[in-house]
């Protein structure tokens, strides 16, 4: 699924709001979500999971083309973990 | 082996967003939740079904499948069996990426986006 299915799939289901609002809403959820941890913020929501930042130590790497080491300085990367009732949901028929 | 670490200063929740989308879209607060929940009901119902979820600019979930494999009970030391079972992986967009490390994102590394 695509962000444009994504809006299909929304418009389907609220007939009277139009296009260009369900794609304000969609872009407005998640350009929210990354500002909110481009501030250090974590992201939580209930069910579905919870978005956070973790920090990568500068460390040696290597250009793997030519070999090459290189510095990769600290960086800051976005981390999603799973949220119960979604992991719950991706696992439904297994034993538990 | 890498050191991580958390940083976290406020968790932002489901009413940020709800007030964000009031805000930016003028509609009822009422509606603006039921908006919210509608597109994570969305994209969870795709996951459900195995199905990935790209966002561009944001990132991509995906539903990973994982073989059994041996654990252990970190308390006792017992060997317990962990059953196959499927994973949500999200990687994050070049873009959502630059933006936490407060880049431009329009140049740089080499390596792909999703």
């Amino acid at each position: 699924m695509t962000k444009s299915e994504l809006i299909v799939a929304l418009m389907q289901k609220h007939p009277h709001l139009q296009l260009k609002d369900i794609n304000l809403i969609v872009n407005t959820v998640f350009e929210s979500i990354s500002s909110s941890l481009a501030e250090n913020n974590r992201v939580e929501l209930r069910g579905f999971g919870a978005f956070s930042i973790k920090a990568r130590d500068p460390r040696v790497g290597r250009n793997p083309k030519t070999g090459e080491q290189v510095l990769v300085s600290k960086k800051h990367i976005p981390f999603f973990k799973t949220g119960k009732d979604l992991h719950a949901r991706i696992n439904k028929g297994r034993k538990a | 082996m890498q050191h991580v670490t958390f940083i976290s200063m406020e968790t932002v929740t489901r009413a940020t967003l709800v007030e964000q989308i009031y805000q930016q879209v003028g509609l009822s607060r009422k509606e603006s939740a039921v908006l919210l929940e509608d597109i994570l009901e969305t994209v969870m119902l795709a996951l459900e079904q195995g199905e990935s979820v790209k966002i561009s600019g944001f990132g991509t979930f995906s539903v990973r499948q994982k073989g059994q494999r041996c654990g252990r009970n970190p308390k006792t030391g017992e060997e317990v069996p962990i059953l196959p079972r499927s994973v949500l992986v999200f990687r994050p967009s070049q873009l959502l990426r630059a933006a936490i490390n407060h880049e431009t994102g329009d140049g740089g590394e080499a390596y792909g986006d999703e």
